[in-house]
């Protein structure tokens, strides 16, 4: 019994590890929708730039500096896309924005990749490498832990907390939500529309930054951090657009959901599942509850 | 403002007339060389060393012979990103252009298997060489494909080989497990036939697990590697999967001495990424790596020290680098080939088609070329596309590949007949007649 158990137990907990990586992404997602009522569909793109840049500049610069440097890069890239991208687009549909964020998309992947080149770029934090080996015994064998997804659990958690701090305790999250709910009628009141726009693209680009630095560390920065964005995608149809708690515990689910899947049903399809059954398991959610588990639920009455 | 407009007019004029003469001495010596690559994206990492080696000998044909025979080969990139249907685009784009193009090497199975339906009515070869479909080293049936110096089954096959030779011999294979960690798609394929052949035959367990593109989500698969602990992990990755992959085997505390790449999961951008971790990885190679062949003090010499080269001068040498200089050499010398049968004039793909199956690289003309210990001799023939199967393994310390094999020749005996039988049922299905090559 005890033989089956920790392998289970390690899929489940290695699931949980990369549940919260995707949640990391999720974030980014969601803070701008919830901010800004913009799908932005270049998160995956700023992940990308924001890491590669900072690997960039830690081959010339000490951590801290890199970091502050990119940090900075990153709001002087939501400023460009708040004035030539979004400004010219105010009161536009949604769908409108969500179209204009395409375009970000292929012109920071392309202009990433151009301005700081192609390879993989290895981004050592100092972090061991080697797994812990928890509960051994009792179980044989134990259960892997990788200290890499540590680390991003530990720093997603620290994100969300302030991150829930800032939208509920602060002026400048209370003018954000009030931009989410009605660009006119903030703009009315006296929120400067513009500048709230560039405070959550800044924010987003922030945790963009963070989530490249913990998918880098573990892949190594390289193109294909773009597409782990796609990753994020069935996280906040099962947790939501609009909820920070929703991105975390829609991560943890779809995380635990597909590797369980792979291991345990996999292998009767043949194997390669995982991906599929993330948003399999997102359909599912909708089905019972379409706003996702802790969006909300928009009624508009006609 | 006024001065700046004519000035730029000028130029635009200037570029023009410049575009229409190089294209009227194109057509009198020139030949069109297509070359699809991927410099960004996903696979970029590798895509990049490879089309860096096939420029730098195209410019090397260029500038220090004058091209080939008088011809200037005009080189044009175009990029696919490793996606299929970008990559027929490129084919088209490029198919026609200066009376036709040479040979296309699309570097990607799956825009091999696109392009496979499309070259033999456009008569030009696609020049596949250690990738591609296998069942194409056939020539009676796929008379247009040239899956020179091994096949996916070659490299199963050698794979299996080496490791029954490691394990100590044929009977101690039985009871054995092995993983294959796949790319799940045409190319990671390839080699399960033959892995599951040797495994009816042998008494090893085996087992593939597929992982999608591009590659980066392997826990699944490595906690499943962890569970099972095969005594071998085959990994037939491309790409960010690769160094994904043996970051996952130090997750999972896999020990890397154990596991063995394809050759296209054996170079530089595979290990440098995870540091020490990929100490002890091995892998095939067709070739060796390093700059201490004759035609890298050429290249070095004609490009580098002028400012002409296209890679980094500190990668000149890596595997993939190397790779793609091999691959550029192999076209050339079929040119060569066809140029003996019809002149010195710039030749049509099918007089390239003509030069690549009777290619003849012997000792001496490799030894001629300055490839002198990176290929062995090739005869590619009517009836054999793949021309030579043999690689060896090498292993990585952190800082480079080092032999732990000889050469080591795929069995043909058992390959051939699998080789006949599969491109049997592919001209079936497609209704072509196999040549006669007697």
């Amino acid at each position: 019994m005890l033989e089956e158990i920790g392998p289970f137990l390690e899929v489940l907990l290695g699931g949980l590890m990369a549940g919260v990586l995707y949640a990391l992404v999720a974030l980014g997602f969601v803070l701008i929708f919830k901010a800004s009522g913009v799908f932005n569909f270049a998160q995956g793109a700023m992940v990308l730039f924001a890491a590669l840049t900072l690997v960039r500049l830690m081959e010339v610069l000490p951590f801290v500096l890199a970091f502050a440097a990119s940090c900075a890069i990153m709001v002087a890239l939501a400023f460009a896309i708040e004035r030539l991208v979004l400004r010219p687009l105010v009161n536009q549909e949604g769908l409108i924005l969500f179209m204009a964020t395409i375009g970000i998309t292929f012109f920071i992947d392309g202009f990433g990749q151009t301005l700081w080149g192609s390879d993989i770029y290895t981004l050592e934090l100092g972090l061991p490498k080697s797994p812990w080996i928890i509960l051994d015994p009792p179980l044989p064998g134990g259960i892997l832990v990788s200290p890499v997804d540590v680390f991003a659990a530990v720093t997603a958690g620290a994100l969300v907390a302030g991150l829930a701090v800032f939208f509920n305790r602060t002026k400048v999250g209370r003018a954000l939500r009030a931009v989410a709910d009605d660009h006119q009628a903030a703009q009315s009141v006296g929120i400067p529309l513009n500048t709230i726009w560039l405070i959550v693209w800044s924010v987003a680009g922030v945790v963009a930054l963070v989530a490249g630095m913990a998918w880098g560390t573990k892949l190594g920065v390289q193109f294909s951090l773009a597409l782990v964005a796609l990753k994020a995608i069935p996280v906040i149809i099962l947790g939501g657009l609009t909820s920070i708690p929703g991105a975390i515990v829609g991560g943890l689910i779809i995380g635990a959901g597909e590797k369980l899947a792979e291991v345990y049903i996999g292998p009767a399809f043949g194997g390669g599942i995982e991906n599929w059954f993330a948003y399999v398991v997102a359909l599912l959610f909708l089905l019972f509850r379409p706003q996702g588990l802790f969006g909300e639920r928009i009624i508009e009455r006609v | 403002m006024q001065a700046r407009i004519t000035g730029a007019l000028a130029a635009a004029i200037t570029a023009g007339l410049a575009g229409l003469w190089a294209g009227s001495a194109s057509a009198q010596g020139e030949m069109n060389w297509p070359t699809l690559v991927y410099r960004t994206g996903a696979y970029a990492p590798n895509g990049i060393p490879f089309a860096n080696g096939q420029a730098d000998y195209v410019a090397l044909v260029n500038e220090r012979d004058g091209g080939i025979n008088g011809v200037k080969l005009a080189y044009e990139e175009c990029e696919t990103g490793y996606a299929t249907d970008r990559g027929v685009e490129c084919y088209e784009r490029l198919k026609g252009k200066l009376g036709g193009a040479v040979a296309f090497s699309p570097l990607s199975t799956g825009i091999t298997f696109a392009l496979t339906e499309k070259v033999p009515g456009d008569k030009i070869p696609l020049l596949t060489a250690g990738y591609g479909r296998s069942e194409s080293a056939d020539g009676r049936v796929f008379t247009w494909n040239f899956p020179l110096l091994g096949t996916y089954w070659s490299a199963a096959d050698i794979l299996i080989q080496h490791v029954t030779k490691v394990s100590g011999g044929a009977d101690k294979m039985k009871g054995k497990k092995i993983t294959l960690v796949y790319h799940d798609s045409p190319y990671g394929k390839e080699p399960i036939p033959v892995l599951q052949d040797h495994a009816a035959k042998l008494g090893y367990k085996f087992e593939a697990i597929p992982v999608t593109h591009p590659g980066v989500e392997q826990k699944a698969a490595w906690l499943q590697i962890r569970q099972g602990r095969p005594d071998f992990v085959f990994l037939w990755g491309w790409g960010v999967m690769n160094s994904t992959a043996i970051k996952e085997a130090v997750a999972v505390n896999y020990p890397r001495n154990k596991m063995y790449g394809v050759w296209w999961a054996a170079a530089e951008p595979d290990v440098m990424p995870t540091g020490d971790d990929a100490k002890g990885y091995n892998g095939l190679a067709l070739h060796p790596s390093g700059t201490a062949f004759q035609v890298h003090t050429e290249v070095f010499k004609h490009l580098y020290d002028r400012g002409k080269g296209t890679s980094k001068r500190e990668e000149v040498g890596h595997v993939l680098y190397n790779r793609g200089l091999i691959d550029a050499m192999l076209k050339v010398e079929a040119i060569r080939t066809a140029m003996k049968q019809y002149g010195n004039k710039p030749m049509t793909g099918e007089q390239v088609r003509w030069g690549l199956e009777n290619l003849n690289l012997t000792a001496e003309r490799i030894k001629e070329i300055g490839f002198d210990g990176l290929v062995t001799p090739i005869k590619v023939s009517c009836l054999d596309h793949e021309g030579s199967r043999k690689a060896r393994v090498h292993q990585w310390d952190g800082k480079h590949w080092n032999f732990v094999s000889d050469w080591i020749e795929a069995d043909t005996k058992y390959l051939r007949p699998k080789v006949e039988a599969a491109a049997a049922a592919y001209s079936a299905e497609k209704k072509i007649a196999p040549r006669s090559c007697s």
